[in-house]
């Protein structure tokens, strides 16, 4: 057996909006070995400014490679190793549900306790928003998975560093 | 006033002190050629844009300037692409110019169209796509700004033939505006101060100088530091120059700097590599720890505490683990020590020294660099000794990439900084003849000599053309074995001299070559020929080639086989 050291880690960048910097970040990772399990983009509040998150996995060495590698990128203004600092991640999934006679209640119920919500409707099938960082998305899918998922979307996690309280 | 794309190019030049572009054209950048006359700015017409790049990388390395290059789209900028990334792993200041097809065409695979920003992506330090001529001028700051601070490295920016043909207002800016890029030139006075102590209080440390030394134009302080503090030095391929590797003794005769181990690692000294493995402090500054420098990484430098001043952080604990990492330039850095030092001077140095340097000694005698000599062949290592010797301290050596580049590092005694220009990182054949030639347009006085390999010659062999052309006198040895000898020795050592695919026996006759491109071809086949051909060659003032046949199988030792520690070195043929 291999036994690693690699752990799971959510890394925040804030960088400039300009072209290609998507290309450039996650270029960086596939170049240079490391992996993504997720990424997500946007622009923030601030014109010309967007903020990714990516969620990789290594060990302590890469990350902080990672982290160096990303600041040394021209239109990247900031990275936050979330393995440092206090965070709160949120991740939304569509999880198209089979939604018979007999499970429909059943789906609703759970829908209920994850408070998501109904989206779409269908004779057969139910269409689930649910937002939550990955434990209660793994735990609805689980869930889910029983009564048949026909189809899911999830977004990755977004990641924001607590506030100092 | 409202200027054209291609003029407001010329202008951005003339402002960032452009003196010379090396540069091909064709369709995407001819309205910048149609410009070109009447801004006095030099332009060396090449032969192959991966000249072109190497040229600039070339004239960027002996100088210190940014060098410049300029090519048109698609085949015209994938032939850089060798060069960029050549530049970029040796961090040399270059900004390459590249034309691109209008922008209403980018994506539709237009005639000569190539996504090169993605194509150099990784192998540039940052690119530009130019959408908006009005976006010119602080893009081509910005491109220069890049190029030359911090670690240096090439940028390249792309140009579409529309945004060279469109108008806008000439102004260039004052400053650039880059929020994301601030590199840390201050080293930390905390941890110079930990190093210090560090220092202080070692018993047998080593100072080892990478390219940062030379530049970031320090090897002056760090041959201070080495003096002062009483530490040898060991100096990577790219730092070669860094520290003097002779001085001169009182009788004017130069000797071996006693402080100078000789170039570390898979073809290092003997003593180098012992002294780095037996340190307990090792000071390296501006150098990265290249596994060509360290071999296997788990046995290396066992019972040193490590300290690692480099510009750039992702350099640092990347390939070894640092004790006291130091986050700055290296001059700030060296600047610092020299200051702590001056004020507390490590006491008893002498005394606490001489074992190990006694030790160095030891080492230094039991396997020395040597070859043995003949009287029959040319020995490429007796050709290295003669250029040493009939050069001069001012020369620029140039090499390609094999056996004769390995020679060079260890027989040449490379003084000064900026002597030697050398592919280290990429090691690309094919860059040493062009890189001359850049080096000898910044410094059209000085001696310029390509210690070239047979086969590495023929790789960019056609820029013969551009140093006859534009009466650019380098001088060109070919250290000729009729093989691919690295290759070949590592068939022979490690493959059952199975010599598959590196014989390249049938090579042109090289002088009959150098004549019909207008150039001088000269070649000596025994060794009592070598002196005279070099001298004449040398006095030639004009584009050179002398081809030396040199014993075939010659081997360059020491060598540390792939994998081994680097004191596992085979040091003479088995
Ligand atoms: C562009 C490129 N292709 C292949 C190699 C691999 N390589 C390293 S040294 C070498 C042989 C160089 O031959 P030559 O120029 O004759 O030098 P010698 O080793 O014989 O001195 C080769 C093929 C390389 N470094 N660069
Ligand atoms: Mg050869």
């Amino acid at each position: 057996m291999i036994v690693t050291n690699d752990r799971r880690y959510t890394i925040g960048i804030l960088a400039q909006n300009v072209p290609g910097v998507l290309a450039r970040i996650v270029g960086l990772f596939s170049g240079r070995g490391y992996n993504i399990e997720t990424v997500t983009a946007a622009e923030t509040n601030e014109k010309g400014l967007t903020r990714i998150t990516i969620v990789t996995t290594g060990d302590e060495r890469v990350l902080s490679q990672i982290v160096k590698q990303l600041n040394k990128l021209v239109n990247v203004i900031k990275v936050f190793d979330f393995s440092e600092t206090e965070f709160v991640d949120r991740e939304m999934a569509l999880i198209k549900v089979r939604a018979e006679q007999e499970s429909r209640a059943e789906v609703l119920r759970i829908a209920d306790i994850f408070r998501a919500k109904v989206v779409d409707v269908s004779p057969h099938f139910y269409t689930l928003e649910v937002t939550g960082n990955e434990g209660k998305l793994s735990a609805i899918v689980e869930l889910l998975e029983q009564i048949g998922i026909a189809e899911i979307a999830r977004t990755g996690k977004a990641a924001l560093a607590r506030s100092k309280k | 006033m409202k200027l054209k794309g291609a003029q407001i190019f010329f202008e951005c030049l003339k402002k960032e002190g452009v003196e010379v572009v090396f540069g091909f054209p064709g369709g995407a950048v001819l309205d910048i050629y149609h410009e070109m006359a009447g801004h006095n700015i030099r332009h060396i017409l090449v032969r192959h844009e991966q000249g072109a790049a190497h040229m600039a990388d070339g004239y960027a390395r002996a100088s210190g300037r940014v060098g410049v290059c300029l090519v048109t789209s698609g085949p015209g900028a994938t032939n850089t692409v060798t060069g960029v990334a050549t530049a970029y792993m040796d961090s040399v200041p270059m900004v390459v110019f590249t034309g691109q097809v209008p922008t209403p065409l980018i994506g539709d695979d237009a005639f000569q169209e190539v996504d090169i920003i993605g194509i150099t992506r990784p192998c540039t330090k940052h690119s530009y796509l130019v959408r908006d001529v009005n976006d010119l001028a602080t893009v081509i700051k910005e491109a220069f700004y890049l190029a030359r601070t911090g670690r240096p490295g090439p940028v390249l920016v792309d140009l579409p033939k529309d945004v060279l043909q469109a108008h806008a207002d000439f102004k260039y800016p004052k400053k650039v505006d880059l929020p994301g890029y601030r590199p840390t030139l201050e080293a930390h006075s905390g941890q110079i101060r930990k190093a210090c102590q560090l220092i202080a209080k070692a018993k047998s440390p080593v100072i080892f100088g990478g390219g940062g030394i030379i530049i970031s134009e320090s090897s002056e302080e760090l041959t201070r530091l080495a003096r002062l503090i009483q530490a040898p030095v060991t100096c990577s391929l790219l730092g070669l120059g860094g520290f003097p590797a002779s001085m001169l003794s009182e009788e004017g005769r130069r000797r071996p700097d006693p402080l100078w181990l000789g170039m570390p690692g898979m073809h290092g000294t003997y003593q180098a590599n012992m002294a780095l493995s037996h340190a307990d402090v090792i000071l390296a500054i501006g150098a990265r720890f290249d596994d060509r420098v360290t071999g296997k990484i788990s046995t290396f430098a066992p019972k040193a505490r490590i300290i690692h001043v480099d510009i750039d952080p992702t350099s640092i604990s990347k390939n070894v683990e640092v004790d006291v990492p130091i986050v700055g330039d290296c001059k700030n850095a060296l600047l610092q020590f020299l200051e702590f030092f001056e004020k507390e001077p490590i006491e008893g140095l002498a005394e606490t020294r001489a074992p190990w340097f006694d030790q160095i000694a030891r080492w230094a005698k039991e396997h020395p660099l040597t070859y043995c000599a003949s009287e029959e062949l040319i020995k490429p290592q007796y050709v290295i000794e003669k250029i040493d010797e009939l050069a001069g301290e001012d020369a620029i050596i140039t090499t390609e990439v094999g056996q004769h580049q390995m020679w060079t590092a260890q027989f040449y005694k490379f003084n000064r900084p900026r002597t030697l220009l050398t592919s280290g990182g990429l090691g690309t054949m094919g860059y040493g003849f062009p890189a001359a030639i850049g080096a000898q347009v910044a410094f059209p006085d000085k001696l310029v000599i390509d210690i070239a390999g047979d086969g590495s010659i023929q790789m960019n062999i056609q820029e013969l053309c551009t140093a006859v052309c534009n009466n650019i006198p380098v001088k060109v040895v070919i250290i000729n074995n009729t093989y691919l000898g690295l290759p070949r020795q590592w068939q022979e050592l490690f493959y059952d001299k199975n010599y598959t695919g590196s014989c390249i026996e049938g090579a042109p006759d090289f002088v009959k070559l150098a004549e019909a491109y207008g150039a001088v071809g000269l070649r000596a086949e025994r060794p009592e020929q070598v002196d005279a051909v070099l001298r004449k060659g040398f006095s030639i003032k004009a584009p050179v080639f002398m081809d030396f046949l040199v014993a075939a199988e010659e081997n360059v030792y020491p060598i540390v086989p792939p994998g081994k520690s680097i004191t596992d070195m085979l040091l003479t043929q088995l």
